[in-house]
């Protein structure tokens, strides 16, 4: 039958028409242009820096060492951090998921009041640096913090204070993935169950949970990769009885100097974190099911009865206790100076602070941050906004095509794939690698200024792409073809239908860029050269610093760090379009 | 003015079109006619230029369109789902043609506001076109397909969405304008009522191929075969042998008109063919169900069952139908029983034949 099919398909029956072979080839021919820069970009300053990890971990003398692996993880100190890197991700998946999935529901099916400014709110955490958070629930929870100050409590010697800020930076992601979608399903679905001798439970069960779970487990894939890699928030709460690889990564190189077992431990991160992403990237294909999808509006109502008013109270106050409380402390620690509440700690930032921990004022560094935050954007717009144009070109369905994946689909797949890489390869990786791929000839960009919008860009573009992409693929090609009809050449066609579509999306994608380049901490920290940290860098430095003053300005800087995130962010919210990706 | 020479789109393996022929007169309105998934809309693709044939060719005015890309072709196309640019306004909409083609701006003004006139929508030019009924859209789309002059509009399925008063009153208006207008005109449509009441000429097609063209009395009258005369709404099809001027069946002898070929066909008995008389005049039947069907004539339908036979439908007035569960016998008037050509009666026969078992 299989046989008897391909031989109907393979038949020459159609004629080799000029126009058509034309129309076959072209879309390929335009893909790979597109793909030609980010694949450039991506092999240079991704491919080359991995591989030289590689060599700097398993080479010596000219041989190949693989026995290091076996040496290196065989290592009891190194076991612990293994052990301690999957079970903290996976009790903060856990932790996530539990307190996100209501709010899902909420911002998915409930209307109410303040609706929007509540997504923002919850959403700013995201896109905050992960110093910025761990220095929240220090000023929180930690040593002299509120909670000891008044309670007595203290939670940065344990382990819940790492789990609750992960659960705060990722809560978003969980709002966004899952109730975003479920906010489209169709509610009538479930009335349909009813309306067949379904109980109201039982119709949630049996028609929207499976619709809903595998955004559910994309959603907790992402969180656990987010968390596996976590750096920021570890280094600032959990030293030092808590380590995590990247935290263990960064040790070995920048306080060891030990690079063949920071490199060996690289690859063990690398191989687990592409072990995730093509389980994420499976998980993805299986999401693309044919469900019946209604606008977001449609699916809302006021809240009604005293379940669903408790269900909105309980996520309102886990997200006051949750995300204002340690944000708002944050702020309240940066005006706390020596002498009562004031701008003490902002007026000290741009003094000359003592001696070694900065040759500059730290002032400098908002300027530093913006400064390179900018580039980053440009750059992570243009190679992530030609990736996205890239995976929507589509070949027009030829007649006489087989229904089978074609060697060009999978090549899109991989692609895909392959740029989201950096999302989930540790920041410490990319920093790391940067460190010792190029900083000797033919690329020897160690003294250069662009090595850390390089490095921030390319944490950046995996989020202008999952941006972009469903906004470009969403844009009818019948809309096109109405252009086409009416007299529009192809060009112009993109250009009147199109791109006013995707301004906004373009827009949303450079904030995201911005903000994520902005918080960059982990690559940053490896090749950020000492006389021009950047905010995050600068934070982390004064926290690693004994002292109140650095206390207070480190608090002040991050704050000061917040309130730019946040704009960005806010400014995003007012242009977002309804189809707004993945994060 | 329009020519389509073997026109061949497969789609796997699956001929959505199968070597058509078609032409369309200067000025003309022709209404391809079928069922869903019998090709219409690929039809209208290929000479739009956003499919390519697999073979045949495609002609405007007598030259071949092959390597002419869509917004040369000079053709309007109206989307089934309009497909207005939802992040433009409704002169914008409709502007847009004209812009493409290079009209000045106060010519393109001019030209915008009289299609909004036209179509009924004066003032409206501001508008967003998500915040129009799906009536009003109809019209914008019809007045944005209109504005750059094209040599052929082609619509799809115009009238589909709209509710059967504004059809009605648009059909008349449509035919109006095409005609003051002088524009040549490709419609399709699955409503043979629409077709009819639109077209100088129908083409009703089946399975990617033209079962039957001609006016649309002529279709209407002379259903080429039983495909087409079933579409049209026509279940009393019986397979008959004819002697003279009498054919037998399994309803008996029916008469039918002089000049039917002899021999072995399929017959088509028109509803308002089937009369109504006492029970021994005529084919014995039991009334089994009557549909009001309304109108100006109150017309009823009656499903009657034969004692042998598929069942037959009878058209009556309101006045004279009787109830269901009554014995009537059924004789037939032979200036509406209609031979049909046998193409493809094989197998409508074994079909008719299944059904009634």
């Amino acid at each position: 039958m299989d046989l008897a099919r391909r031989e109907v398909t393979a038949s020459p029956a159609a004629p080799p028409v000029g126009t058509r072979a034309r129309a076959g080839t072209r879309g390929p021919w335009v893909r790979l242009a597109l793909m030609g820069v980010p694949m450039a970009f991506f092999a240079v300053f991704f491919g080359y820096p991995v591989l030289a990890i590689v060599s700097r971990g398993l080479r010596a003398g000219g041989h190949w060492h693989l026995d290091r692996i076996g040496q290196v993880a065989g290592d009891p100190d190194i076991l612990q951090v293994l052990w301690f890197t999957v079970w903290q991700a996976a009790a903060s998946t856990a932790l996530t998921l539990a307190l996100a999935l209501p709010g899902a529901w909420v911002f998915a099916r409930l209307d109410f009041p303040g609706k929007r400014l509540l997504r923002a709110l919850v959403t700013v955490p995201f896109v905050l640096p992960t110093v910025v958070v761990g220095s929240a629930f220090l000023a929180l929870a930690g040593r002299g913090g509120v909670l000891d100050e008044w309670f007595g409590v203290r939670l940065d010697t344990s382990v819940w204070a790492i789990l609750l800020a992960h659960v705060l930076l990722n809560y978003s992601v969980v709002i966004r993935t899952v109730g975003g979608f479920w906010s489209q399903l169709d509610p009538r679905q479930e009335e349909a169950a009813r309306m067949l001798g379904a109980g109201r439970l039982t119709a949630w069960r049996r028609v929207t949970l499976p619709a809903l779970a595998p955004s559910v487990g994309a959603a907790a894939l992402i969180v656990f990769l987010f968390t596996f890699t976590s750096f920021g928030v570890i280094q600032v709460l959990g030293r030092p009885r808590f380590a995590t690889l990247e935290v263990e990564i960064y040790r070995q190189t920048a306080t060891l100097l030990d690079l063949p077992t920071a490199a060996v431990l690289t690859l063990i991160q690398f191989a687990a974190v592409a072990a995730l992403l093509s389980v994420h990237a499976w998980s993805l294909r299986k999401r693309e099911t044919a469900l019946r999808l209604v606008p977001a509006e449609q699916t809302a109502h006021r809240p009604a009865g005293a379940g669903q008013w408790a269900v909105l109270s309980a996520v309102l106050v886990t997200i006051c206790v949750l995300t204002v409380l340690p944000l708002a402390v944050l702020v309240l620690r940066a005006f706390d100076g020596p002498d009562g509440f004031g701008l003490a700690h902002f007026r000290a930032l741009s003094g000359q602070s003592d001696s070694a921990t900065f040759t500059v004022a730290p002032v400098e560094a908002v300027g530093n941050s913006l400064a390179y935050a900018s580039v980053a954007t440009g750059i992570a717009l243009l190679v992530g906004g030609l990736a996205a144009a890239a995976l929507t070109v589509r070949s027009r369905p030829r007649p006489g095509a087989g229904r089978g994946p074609r060697a060009a689909d999978r090549l899109v797949r991989g692609f895909d794939a392959l740029l989201m890489l950096p999302l989930g390869t540790s920041a410490v990786t990319v920093g790391f690698g940067f460190l010792i791929a190029l900083d000797e000839p033919p690329l020897d960009l160690r003294s250069s200024w662009i090595l850390v919008p390089l490095a921030q860009a390319l944490v950046g573009v995996p989020f202008v792409i999952r941006t972009m992409l469903p906004v470009l693929r969403a844009v009818d090609t019948r809309l096109r073809e109405a252009a086409a009809v009416l007299g529009a050449s192809p060009l112009r066609a993109w250009r009147e239908v199109d791109f006013p579509l995707v301004r906004r999306a373009l827009l949303v994608a450079a904030g995201f860029a911005f903000a994520v380049s902005l918080g960059e901490f982990g690559a940053t920290v490896f090749i950020a050269r000492p006389d021009s940290p950047t905010l995050p860098v600068a934070v982390a430095r004064m926290l690693g610093r004994a002292g109140e003053s650095n206390y207070g300005q480190a608090m002040a800087l991050s704050t000061l760090l917040m309130l730019v995130c946040a704009g960005v962010l806010f400014a995003l919210e007012r242009v977002r379009t309804d189809s707004q990706g993945e994060f | 003015m329009l020519r389509l020479d073997g026109v061949t789109v497969r789609f796997g393996e699956r001929a959505a079109l199968d070597s058509v022929d078609l032409e369309v007169a200067e000025h003309e309105t022709v209404c391809v006619l079928g069922p869903s998934g019998s090709g219409k809309s690929t039809l209208l693709r290929v000479v739009a230029g956003l499919q390519q044939p697999d073979a045949g060719r495609v002609l405007l005015s007598g030259r071949d369109q092959r390597d002419v890309p869509p917004h040369k072709r000079g053709v309007g196309l109206m989307f089934q789902d309009h497909q207005l640019f939802p992040q433009r306004d409704v002169a914008g909409n409709v502007s847009f043609g004209p812009r493409m083609h290079r009209m000045g701006r106060a010519e393109t003004d001019r030209r915008v506001g009289e299609l909004l006139d036209l179509v009924g929508l004066p003032q409206a030019g501001r508008r967003a076109v998500t915040a129009l009924s799906g009536g009003e859209q109809q019209r914008v789309a019809l007045a944005r397909a209109l504005a750059p002059e094209p040599r052929l509009l082609m619509l799809d399925e115009p009238l589909g969405q709209l509710d059967r008063g504004l059809r009605e009153r648009l059909v008349v208006e449509l035919r109006g304008l095409f005609r003051r207008l002088g524009t040549t005109v490709l419609a399709v449509t699955h409503d043979h009522g629409e077709a009819f009441a639109l077209a100088d000429r129908v083409v009703v097609m089946r399975d990617g191929r033209i079962a039957q063209t001609g006016t649309p009395l002529e279709v209407w009258q002379r259903p080429a075969s039983a495909f087409v005369a079933r579409f049209l709404g026509f279940d009393n099809i019986v397979a008959a042998t004819v002697h003279g001027e009498a054919a037998d069946t399994v309803w008996g002898k029916l008469p039918v008109p002089a000049g039917t070929p002899q021999g072995r066909t399929l017959l088509l008995v028109r509803p308002g063919g089937v009369l109504l008389r006492a029970p021994e005049e005529g084919l014995p039947c039991t009334v089994e169900a009557r549909t009001f069907r309304g109108g100006d004539a109150s017309t009823v339908t009656v499903l009657l069952r034969p004692a042998e036979g598929p069942p037959l439908e009878a058209a009556c007035t309101l006045r004279d139908a009787p109830e269901e569960g009554a014995r009537v016998g059924a004789v037939f008037d032979p200036r509406e029983v209609v031979p049909l050509d046998g193409a493809d009666d094989q197998r409508e026969e074994s079909e008719a034949a299944s059904a009634a078992g």
